[in-house]
């Protein structure tokens, strides 16, 4: 497959959240700002790499029945890499995301892209897809959790820009919900 | 008391759907219908429960005894899929009707983060294994009710004329929104 293509798939045509709908735990569940998002975003990507990746190595020598096991194994072992070099080296970070690092393994991107490409691609297709659909989802966070942060508390990526309370609802759990549907409508509009 | 306490904060206050975000590709892929959805609710209750007790288990008597802490969330995952795997056998067996029921939602639960992130909160909130089985029992029942909610609201929109950017995936959000927006009044009563 091109290459160029493969890589920038995930970024709008197959985006993981807009598009396919995935991951959306962390998607609603981390972005009460920019930063937390992006944040669990830069982690989930790292993961994704990785076990496409391993998945990618070892998908010749995993007999066909227990693959799933054996994928979420890979999986579950980055993530904790992830979750010990997090709570050591980001601990506020590490904090405010809480839960969801564990969650990561159980996020059923990851596990799709591992299934769905690794296990039938070559390790080079492997990280520019694994690359591209973890750009795509940091994006997809980034966003969310700006207009979150821009329209619940007036500021962005810390920085205050305006004065006065925000509307509070958007950094509480329903205006998640909401601001994504919006966003999903936009997405929609701009891939016509 | 304390159960009472921890059973309307599971259900109301911080519903584990509209609040904290647990289980949200079930809560979004199978409540198109009232009766599927109260199926996977049925399901999510059954995996919960026991998964909570195996994984209480696995914890207090092999991994903080070996100060294994670090290996929680492998040994978590494998032993969630491996019971969703071994209940689907059973039920198979014992109870070919309600394996019929619940169908395609039991293996679909390994993935289901709901499962885990409340197996890994009752080990955080150093609850006994008492209050940790009425605190799994208590999600799923929260988790149930905002299932079937959502999937009654859903039965609704399908006769309402939406506008065309709307349509699909976005107003559903928009609906879980205004949904979770209700829940937020019962903030304050435990």
């Amino acid at each position: 497959m091109d290459q160029a293509k493969n890589f920038t798939k995930g970024l709008i045509r197959e985006n993981p959240v807009f598009i396919l709908m995935l991951g959306l735990c962390p998607a609603l569940g981390t972005t009460t700002s920019a930063f937390n998002g992006m944040g669990m975003g830069l982690a989930t990507m790292f993961v994704v790499i990785m076990s496409n990746i391993v998945v990618s190595l070892i998908k010749n020598f995993v007999p066909s029945k227990v693959r799933i096991p054996c994928y979420i194994v890979v999986i579950a072992s980055f993530v904790t890499i992830v979750d010990l070099v997090m709570a050591a080296f980001m601990s506020p970070l590490h904090e405010q995301l809480g839960l969801f690092i564990p969650l990561i393994v159980v996020n059923c991107f990851v596990l799709g892209r591992a299934e769905a490409f690794a296990s039938k691609n070559t390790l080079w297709s492997s990280i520019i897809d694994g690359t591209g659909m973890g750009l795509g989802f940091t994006l997809a966070l980034t966003l969310l959790g700006a207009s979150r942060e821009i329209l619940g508390s007036n500021a962005i990526f810390g920085f205050q820009f305006l004065q006065a309370d925000g509307m509070l609802v958007f950094v509480l759990a329903p205006g998640a919900f909401i601001a994504l549907g919006y966003l999903i409508a936009l997405a929609n509009k701009l891939n016509k | 008391m304390e159960y009472i306490a921890i059973v309307l904060s599971a259900i109301l206050v911080n519903n584990i759907v509209l609040a904290q975000f647990l289980g949200l590709c079930p809560f979004f892929g199978v409540s198109n219908r009232i009766s599927t959805a109260a199926g996977m609710g049925g399901a999510v209750m059954f995996v919960m429960t026991i998964a909570a007790i195996v994984t209480y288990m696995i914890s207090h008597y092999i991994l903080i005894p070996f100060d294994l802490i670090y290996l929680r969330t492998v040994t978590y995952i494998l032993v969630i899929s491996s019971l969703v795997q071994m209940v689907e056998i059973i039920l198979k067996k014992v109870s070919p009707p309600l394996y019929q029921a619940l169908g395609i939602f039991l293996p679909l639960m390994t993935t289901n983060c709901a499962i885990l992130g409340v197996a890994i909160l009752v080990i955080q909130n150093e609850y006994t294994l008492m209050s940790g089985v009425v605190f799994a029992i208590a999600h799923a029942i929260g988790f149930t009710l905002a299932l079937v909610i959502l999937a009654g609201i859903r039965e609704q929109l399908e006769l309402v004329n939406v506008p065309k950017g709307m349509r699909g995936n976005p107003v559903i959000l928009v609906a879980a929104g205004l949904l979770a927006l209700a829940f937020m009044g019962f903030a304050g009563i435990v």
